[in-house]
């Protein structure tokens, strides 16, 4: 028999997001992914100040904060061919290092690890084996006895007054639940010592960026943020200093926390290295680039297309490949709904066919979300740090490489385990500390260019909009923490005449395309078993696994759509 | 209160430096240092009071801002001061458990949990444009909203619709206040909230019982009493005419002043630069960008385009027609916002391009006065 699961709201997550699936015999034969919150901010863009549009697409996000201002600031240089000062290209990846460090931290501990760590478990934990057990894995300085036993009285005494806010009704005591006592109270530690460590290093945004979240230092044309060694308002010695501070920080806790604990855990498990792949092909558009010539060119992470899981090919991107289709979503085109367009040509006729609220079922043979369907080259594509180190590894990225076979060999597997929920959330980890090494050569870099007294961050040559051309269009591209991300602009007498954005929730969670293909979510949850699907755990550890990181509720349904049982989750 | 002394305890916190931050807290409240028992005896109590966090049109960038919250911090908030009982993103538990959880809170507090609100809520056709759990955001924060002790909108999108109600505003997106029309709503804006003035708003409203004093917009005073370019550092380079001219100039590199760069410090109203964010470690100004007036009712239209700068009048000095400009468009938002509601006035296109071409002009006007 046929059950339809319902998950909605999926909760913590940027946005709103509905996960509707059919369970047969314990497995997961079908889902659907549907987006039910829409904005307009496209429309919204239409007739204004193509500068000003990073300040309203940087809004798309509030969790990755910077990358859509990043990724339009982009696409109007790029229309408007403006190259940037070298100290400016410098400041962006390093604003853009940070979040990506900072956002796989918050994901890992306080999204995602809640499906593998038992809270509840942690209480029974004996905190000298814990103590130990923290020892054997990394130097970290938080290791003792009495640290344990704290943490623990603490987490005690929360549960005994009875309210426990955001962690009732959590997966505690589920079967799926396979970490040791021990291990579960060194995970809640470090739940709250990562909350304490990410406000901490993304202050390195706040020095380049004026605040976080929202940095608001963007410019067309470089960045506001000035650098001059001897002036108190700029970027001097005494700034660097500390930006060194926290990168040192983030690195100290990626070494000792967050690889030991992914190497920690992941081996109780190893079956989730064979769940979750779905279409397997993945998309990078490549980017933090290091040399003189700038962005686009000399890319320290690269580009390139990998389709059906074979390493041996990594393609070329070509940004005319991408379309987007609306067959399943609600929009019109004015072409018809069976044809894709690129984003230069996008449209966003937005119109609502779904069922009346309150409603049970969304009508899923028809339009049942607010994401359109990209696909390259006609086909669906995942994107995300899995895709990144991928095509990364595949080409041979000496980091990347290096890394990546390092955990396979620690955890005595090979690099096919990586097509799977289990290899995207390691790929996720392994890019974090990558990242975080690197970020010392890019102020290095910096640092050294102020040395030669460049004090440059805004190339000031198109800045007055009646230097522009009557009709301009570009497109900005960005690896953001989530994945590959493009804007589109079209300028027309100095005012944005069309505005697409293709967000990498956009490739990762699109519904069916015309052809009936499957978007990345819904192909990666079928074949999925749930041992019991009133606490579908397992639903959850793949769709987290994308960051989108979803908790659910359940409502299950016969085929008749009568609620025949609910969910506890308890 | 032992528990308390207990936590406290365990978090290495003196007696004294507990005061102290209560005090620094009813400082940045501006109340008077005689209130400090009573801040410390509403935070020590262990009644923690019940929160139901919403999230409709928000980019979670409010929720974002709460996790940088410092002294408290997020943690202290969520284990020891708050019972955080329903908050999509933190949360463990979703769906049908989620509702459970906010319903027996709405039930068991009915009239007393508070209650906060993250984005605009769409009430264009039929409210289709949000919804959760298969319900419209427009009925849910109608009855969460309803049943609650004080609702506290953070941001500028539930305060005033912000970024979704821009023209032409696709999803009828509103505030919590014109949803509620008659129910009073502390509405904390900015693009996203300093969670430092939610700390405030809320250690408040425990401390006292009531709502802290709050303008005509619904903002409290001690975080939006006071015009950011009379708080602002650089205010002694407008004074003295020092302006930034292009970026990366040697007055930007100096700290001039941003006013020629499209600042709209005159004309708005937050603690940006006696607060400023991240624990005090820099805001827009200070790092080399004017502000954009984010917590102003009818942001972002009454403030765009970024770069164009406020209209100087010619005839009176720089000084008197900055602040006679900021009163002025100030004024008009007022006007705007209390006959008709922000979502009037953020459809009304016309108007605002018809205000821009005006702005325009005199800018025209006065750069060619001042050649």
């Amino acid at each position: 028999m046929a059950n339809k699961i319902v998950v909605d709201p999926v909760t913590r997550i940027e946005g709103h997001l509905r996960i509707e699936a059919t369970i047969e015999n314990g497995v997961i034969t079908d889902a659907w992914s549907s987006a039910t919150m829409f904005r307009g901010v496209e429309t919204i863009l239409k007739d204004r100040d193509p500068r000003d549009a990073w300040y309203y697409t940087q809004r798309f996000c509030g969790v990755c904060t910077t990358v859509h201002s990043l990724a339009s600031i982009r696409a109007v240089e790029n229309a408007l061919n403006i190259q940037i000062p070298f100290n400016a290209e410098m400041i962006r990846n390093i604003i853009m290092g940070i979040q990506n460090v900072q956002d796989h931290m918050i994901h890992f501990y306080h999204l995602h690890a809640l499906d593998w760590v038992d809270v509840v478990s942690a209480l029974s934990a004996d905190p000298k084996k814990t103590a130990a057990l923290q020892q054997s894995i990394s130097p970290w300085k938080l290791s003792s006895e009495k640290y344990f036993q704290g943490i623990q009285n603490r987490v005690g005494a929360f549960v005994k007054t009875g309210k426990l806010g955001p962690f009732t009704n959590g997966y505690w005591g589920h079967a799926a639940m396979k970490l040791p006592a021990e291990a579960n109270l060194m995970a809640v530690a470090h739940y709250l010592e990562a909350l304490h460590i990410q406000k901490e290093i993304i202050k390195i945004q706040a020095i380049l960026g004026s605040k976080n979240p929202h940095p608001q230092t963007f410019l067309v044309g470089g960045m506001s943020i000035p650098v001059d060694p001897n002036s108190q308002n700029a970027i001097n010695a005494d700034k660097i200093a500390q930006i060194r501070q926290y990168i040192a920080m983030a690195k100290e806790f990626v070494e000792q926390v967050y690889i030991p604990d992914v190497l920690a855990i992941a081996p109780f498990y190893l079956e989730w290295a064979g769940i979750g792949g779905g279409h397997k092909n993945y998309l990078s558009f490549g980017d933090f680039p290091e040399g003189r010539s700038g962005y686009p060119n000399d890319f320290w992470m690269p580009a390139g297309v990998i389709l059906n899981g074979d390493l041996t090919n990594v393609m070329p991107v070509d940004q005319q490949k991408i379309s987007e289709y609306v067959t399943h979503s609600w929009y019109e085109y004015s072409g018809g709904d069976g044809v894709g367009k690129h984003p230069y040509e996008g449209e966003t006729n937005w119109k609502y066919t779904g069922p009346k609220p309150p409603y049970d079922f969304l009508d899923t043979d028809n339009k049942y979300s607010w994401v359109k369907s990209p696909r390259y080259d006609d086909k669906p594509m995942e994107v995300g740090p899995l895709s990144r180190m991928l095509v990364a590894y595949a080409s041979g990225h000496k980091e990347v490489t290096d890394t990546v076979n390092l955990v396979l060999s620690k955890l005595g597997v090979g690099p096919e385990v990586l097509f799977s929920t289990l290899g995207r959330t390691a790929a996720r980890a392994v890019e974090t500390l990558i990242m975080v090494n690197k970020m010392s050569d890019w102020l290095d870099l910096l640092v050294a260019n102020m040395k030669t007294g460049d004090y440059a961050i805004h190339n000031n040559e198109k800045w007055d909009p009646s230097s522009w051309p009557v009709n301009a269009r570009g497109y900005g591209f960005h690896e953001a923490p989530r994945g590959a991300l493009g804007h589109w602009v079209v300028i027309e007498n100095k005012n944005i005449k069309n505005y697409q954005a293709v967000v990498p929730t956009t490739w990762n969670a699109s519904p069916r395309d015309p052809a009936g293909v499957r978007g990345q979510y819904e192909e990666s949850l079928i074949g999925t078993p749930i041992a019991d699907p009133q606490r579908p755990l397992e639903i959850l550890r793949t769709m987290h696994s994308f960051d989108p990181c979803m908790a659910c509720a359940v409502h299950l349904y016969d085929e008749g759509g009568n609620p025949v049982s609910k969910a506890k989750i308890l | 209160m032992t528990d308390f002394k207990q936590m406290l305890a365990a978090h290495n916190i003196s007696r004294r430096s507990f005061l102290k931050y209560c005090s620094a807290l009813g400082a940045m409240m501006a109340v008077p240092a005689t209130m400090t028992p009573r801040i410390a005896a509403a935070l020590e109590s262990d009644n923690r009071p019940p929160v139901i966090w919403m999230e409709f049109q928000s980019c979670t960038g409010d929720t974002e801002s709460l996790l940088r919250a410092n002294r408290p911090s997020v943690g202290e908030l969520i284990l020891d001061h708050l019972s955080l009982d329903y908050h999509e993103t933190i949360m463990a538990a979703a769906g049908d458990q989620a509702e459970a959880s906010k319903h027996a809170t709405m039930e068991k507090f009915k009239g007393q949990y508070i209650c906060i609100v993250e984005g605009s809520i769409p009430a264009g056709a039929g409210g289709v444009y949000c919804t959760i759990a298969g319900q419209t955001a427009v009925d849910i924060m109608k009855k969460v909203g309803g049943d609650a002790g004080v609702i506290i909108a953070v941001g500028s999108c539930s305060s005033y619709g912000g970024l979704p109600a821009a023209y032409p505003n696709p999803t009828g997106a509103v505030g919590v206040s014109d949803l509620l029309p008659g129910k009073t709503v502390i509405n904390l804006p900015g693009c996203p909230m300093n969670v430092d003035n939610l700390t405030g708003t809320i250690v408040h409203y425990l401390t006292f019982g009531s709502p802290p004093a709050m303008d005509r917009f619904g903002r409290p005073k001690f975080a939006y009493g006071k015009r950011i370019h009379d708080n602002c550092e650089r205010r002694g380079h407008f004074d003295a005419g020092q302006y930034v001219e292009n970026w990366g100039d040697h007055g930007h590199r100096e700290g001039w002043c941003l006013y020629k760069m499209g600042c709209k410090g005159p004309a708005s109203f937050h603690n940006c630069p006696t607060l400023r964010w991240n624990e005090g470690l820099s805001w827009p100004v200070m790092a080399g960008h004017g502000c954009v007036g984010c917590s102003e009712p009818g942001f972002f239209d009454t403030m765009m385009p970024m770069y164009q700068r406020l209209p100087n009048v010619p005839g009176f000095g720089v000084e008197a027609s900055a602040l006679k400009i900021g009163g002025a468009i100030v004024g008009a938002s007022a006007a705007v916002f209390a006959t008709h509601g922000a979502v009037t006035m953020t459809r009304n296109w016309k108007q605002v391009k018809e205000a821009k071409t005006e702005t325009r002009e005199l800018t025209k006007e006065t750069s060619d006065a001042e050649e």
